[in-house]
C-alpha cells in the first residue's frame, strides 16, 4: 500500500512517515501544493493524507483538482480548523475523511486503514459476522452462537460499526463521529462505559472474548482464531 | 386608535409638536379672518345705529319729544325693509312711536347696548342689536338693527372657520401618524437588522431603500462600519486560525514523537507508564486549547452558519442517552423529562456539547445515590432546557465567577477538568441568544438555558 503525504510541517510529516512505514506502508512525501499536483498526476497511490493549509496551492484545491480529473484515490484531510463547517467544506471538496490537528498517530492510522478498506459492497450486506457473533442488519438483531443478545438501538449501531471494521482499531473519536454524530470529545470518557456494557453483553457468557480495548488507541472486535 | 408604540416615538412627538404649532398658526389666521369679516359687520351695525342715534338726538334737541316722534315715524315709513328698529315709550313703557310692538324684556347694560330677540309691530320675531336711552321725562328710547342676516353670515363664517380648524388638525394628525409610520418603518428595518447583527449574525446588512435620503445615508454608513468590523474580525479569525495551526503543530509533533516512542503493546514497563501519562497530560492541554478556540468562535458568533431549526427534545435525549450508563455506573438516577416537539434555532454540535458539559458536571459532582435531571419545557416565552443535580451546588456569590474561563471552585480543585466547561456553555448560550441561569435546586444546582422562541417554521433536523 502506497501513501502520499502532503504536509508542509516537515517534522510532523517525518514522524507520520516513520510511523506509517513501521506499520508496513510505502510512503511518499511532498511539502507544497504544486509539487503535490505533479505527483498525483504522475503516480498512483492507494491513499493520500493532505494538509489543508499549504503554501502555494491549498489542500482543498488539490483535492478538487484531482477529483475533477477523475482521480478517486481516498483522501484523509488534516487540518487545524476543526469546525463542523470546515469539515463539511473538506468533505464537499472531495475528501473522504477529516482529521483535526492535533491528532493521535493511532487515530490517523485507524482512519487511513478504514479508508483503504472502504469498498462498495456495504450497502448490499444484510448481515455481519465475526467468529460466532452475527448481526442481522435487516431485523436489527444480534446473536452469538445462536443465542440472541438484547441490544439497545445505540448499542446495535456501536456493534455494527465495530464489526464493519473487524480486526482493525477503531478510535473513540471515530465512534463519536459515526455512531453519535458528535464532533466534540466529551470531557469524561463515556465511550469506555458504553463499550464495557457492550462487552458485558457479547462476551460475558463465552470463553473467548471478541471485543478488545487497545490501550491508548481505541477498540477492536476480532476473531480470536 | 393609534398604537402606543407610535405615540411614544420621538418621530410622533416631533410631528405632534409641528401639528400643534401649525394648528396654533391656523387658529391665529382664522381669528384674524373672523375679526376682519364678522367683526367688520358687527362694527358696521354699531356704526349705523350710532349714526341713527346721532340723527334722532339732533331732532330731539331741536324739536323736543314731538320732533323725535315725527323723526322716528318718518324713518319707520321710509325704512320698511331696511332692518332699522325704533321704539319710544313713556315712563310706563307704553309705545309712543316706532316699529316695535312692545318694550322687550332685557337687562339693562352699563353701555346701553343690548342683543336680544323681540317682536316687531307686525308680530314678526327678529333678533336685534339695540341701544337703549332714558330720555328726560322718563321716556325710554330704543334704536337698533335687525341682525338676523348678519348672524346667519357670521354663523356661516364661524362654521367655516371651525371646520377649517378641525380639518387642519385632522389632516395634521393624519400626516403626523403617516409620517411617523413611515419613519418608524425605516427605523424598524434598521433596528431589526441591528438586533440580528448584535446576536452574532455579522454577515447581515441593513437594506437601503435606494432613495439616497438621510436614512439611506445612515444605512450606508452602518453597513460600511459593519464591513470594516467584519474585515477586522476576519483578520482576527485568520490570525487565530494561524496561531491554532502554528501552535498545534509543535504540540502534535511532541505527541506523535511520544506515541511512536511507546514500547510495543504488552511491554508494561515503567517507561511506558510515564510516556502514557505524559501523552494524557498533553491531551489535556490540547483539549483545553481546543475548548478555548471553540469558546472564542462561539463568542465571535462565527458558528452561526451552521444554524438550523433543531428538535431540542431529540438533541437532549441523545445527550442523556450518551451519559446514562455513566450515571448508572456511579449509582445516580438520571431523570429525563422532555416536552416533545420543541424547536429551537441553533448549532447542533455546540448545543450538544454545551448540554454534555452540563450533564457531565452534574454526574461528576453528585455523590452516589443522588439524582441528575435533564428537563425541557416550552412556554410562551420560548423553550427552557435545564440540568439539575442533587450535588453540593454552587454558592450564589460564585455563580457568575464559575462562568469565567479557568475558574474552579475550591471544593472542586481536585476533580478532573479544566474549568472551561461552563465558559463554553455561557458562550454557546450567548451565541443562541439564550439566557443562562444558575440556581439553587435545593439541594444541588440547576442550570437552565432559556431560548428565544423560534421565529419562523422550518424543517426540524
Amino acid at each position: 500500500m502506497r501513501i502520499l503525504i502532503v504536509e508542509d510541517d516537515l517534522e510532523a510529516a517525518a514522524y507520520m512517515a516513520k510511523g506509517l512505514r513501521e506499520s508496513g506502508y510505502a510512503v511518499d512525501h511532498v511539502a507544497d501544493g504544486k509539487e503535490a499536483l505533479y505527483r498525483i498526476a504522475a503516480e498512483t497511490h492507494d491513499a493520500m493524507v493532505v494538509d489543508r493549509m499549504l503554501p502555494g496551492v491549498d489542500g482543498l484545491t488539490i483535492i478538487k483538482t484531482m477529483r475533477a480529473a477523475g482521480n478517486k484515490t481516498p483522501v484523509l484531510i488534516l487540518s487545524a480548523l476543526g469546525d463542523v463547517d470546515d469539515r463539511v467544506k473538506g468533505l464537499k471538496a472531495g475528501g473522504d475523511d477529516y482529521l483535526t490537528k492535533p491528532y493521535a498517530f493511532s487515530e490517523l492510522q485507524a482512519r487511513l486503514e478504514a479508508l483503504l478498506r472502504r469498498g462498495g459492497s456495504e450497502a448490499a450486506e444484510t448481515s455481519l459476522r465475526v467468529a460466532d457473533l452475527e448481526l442481522d442488519l435487516v431485523s436489527r438483531t444480534a446473536a452469538r452462537s445462536g443465542r440472541p443478545i438484547e441490544l439497545k438501538p445505540k448499542e446495535f449501531l456501536l456493534l455494527e460499526y465495530l464489526m464493519r471494521h473487524a480486526g482493525h482499531v477503531v478510535t473513540r473519536t471515530m465512534l463519536l463521529e459515526n455512531v453519535w454524530d458528535y464532533s466534540f470529545d466529551p470531557q469524561t470518557n463515556v465511550i469506555d462505559v458504553h463499550i464495557s456494557r457492550l462487552r458485558h453483553k457479547i462476551d460475558r457468557d463465552f470463553d473467548k472474548p471478541l471485543l478488545h480495548t487497545i490501550r491508548g488507541a481505541g477498540y477492536t472486535i476480532r476473531d480470536p482464531r | 386608535m393609534i398604537p402606543g408604540r407610535i405615540v411614544r416615538s420621538t418621530a410622533f412627538r416631533l410631528a405632534f409638536l409641528y401639528m400643534a404649532l401649525f394648528g396654533t398658526s391656523v387658529l391665529v389666521l382664522l381669528g384674524f379672518i373672523y375679526h376682519s369679516t364678522a367683526g367688520f359687520m358687527d362694527r358696521q351695525t354699531d356704526e349705523t345705529i350710532n349714526a341713527e342715534v346721532r340723527g334722532l338726538t339732533e331732532q330731539y334737541s331741536q324739536q323736543g319729544l314731538s320732533g323725535l316722534v315725527r323723526a322716528i315715524e318718518s324713518r319707520v315709513a321710509r325704512d320698511k325693509n331696511g332692518g332699522g328698529l325704533y321704539l319710544l315709550t313713556d315712563w310706563k313703557f307704553s309705545p309712543l312711536a316706532g316699529n316695535l310692538r312692545e318694550w322687550p324684556d332685557f337687562d339693562a347694560t352699563q353701555d346701553g347696548w343690548v342683543d336680544t330677540g323681540l317682536r316687531e309691530a307686525d308680530g314678526e320675531r327678529v333678533f336685534a342689536r339695540l341701544k337703549y336711552f332714558l330720555l328726560p321725562g322718563n321716556h325710554h328710547l330704543l334704536v337698533g338693527r335687525d341682525v338676523a342676516e348678519r348672524n346667519t353670515v357670521e354663523d356661516l363664517i364661524m362654521d367655516a372657520l371651525v371646520w377649517g380648524l378641525v380639518i387642519t388638525v385632522a389632516m395634521g394628525g393624519l400626516g403626523a401618524v403617516l409620517m411617523t409610520r413611515g419613519m418608524l418603518g425605516r427605523l424598524d428595518v434598521i433596528n431589526r437588522a441591528s438586533r440580528e447583527i448584535m446576536r452574532g449574525d455579522l454577515t447581515r446588512r441593513i437594506p437601503a431603500k435606494g432613495t439616497g435620503d438621510e436614512f439611506d445615508q445612515l444605512t450606508g454608513n452602518l453597513n460600511d462600519m459593519l464591513d470594516r468590523i467584519s474585515g477586522l474580525m476576519d483578520g482576527v479569525r485568520h490570525v487565530s486560525d494561524n496561531i491554532a495551526h502554528d501552535l498545534r503543530g509543535p504540540l502534535n509533533r511532541i505527541r506523535t514523537r511520544l506515541e511512536l516512542a511507546l514500547p510495543e503493546n504488552g511491554a508494561d514497563s515503567a517507561n511506558r507508564k510515564v510516556l502514557e501519562r505524559t501523552i494524557a497530560d498533553i491531551d489535556e492541554v490540547l483539549g483545553a486549547f481546543h475548548a478555548i478556540l471553540t469558546i472564542s468562535q462561539a463568542e465571535a458568533g462565527s458558528r452561526r452558519e451552521e444554524f438550523a431549526v433543531l428538535d431540542l427534545a431529540r438533541l437532549a435525549e441523545d445527550v442523556a442517552e450518551l451519559y446514562e450508563p455513566l450515571a448508572e455506573d456511579k449509582g445516580l438516577r438520571l431523570c429525563v423529562n422532555l416536552s416533545p416537539g420543541v424547536a429551537v434555532s441553533g448549532n447542533r454540535h455546540l448545543l450538544s456539547q454545551a448540554l454534555a458539559n452540563l450533564v457531565d458536571n452534574a454526574i461528576k459532582y453528585t455523590p452516589s445515590g443522588g439524582e441528575v435531571g435533564v428537563e425541557l419545557t416550552s412556554g410562551p416565552d420560548g423553550p427552557e432546557l435545564a440540568v439539575r443535580d442533587s450535588g453540593p451546588g454552587v454558592p450564589p456569590e460564585h455563580r457568575q465567577a464559575v462562568l469565567e474561563r479557568f475558574h474552579r471552585l475550591e471544593s472542586s480543585r481536585n476533580a478532573p477538568g479544566s474549568g472551561l466547561g461552563l465558559s463554553l456553555v455561557a458562550a454557546v448560550a450567548k451565541l443562541h441568544g439564550a439566557t443562562l441561569v444558575l440556581a439553587d435546586a435545593q439541594p444541588g444546582l440547576r442550570v437552565s438555558l432559556a431560548f428565544p422562541p423560534v421565529e419562523q417554521a422550518a424543517p426540524i433536523v
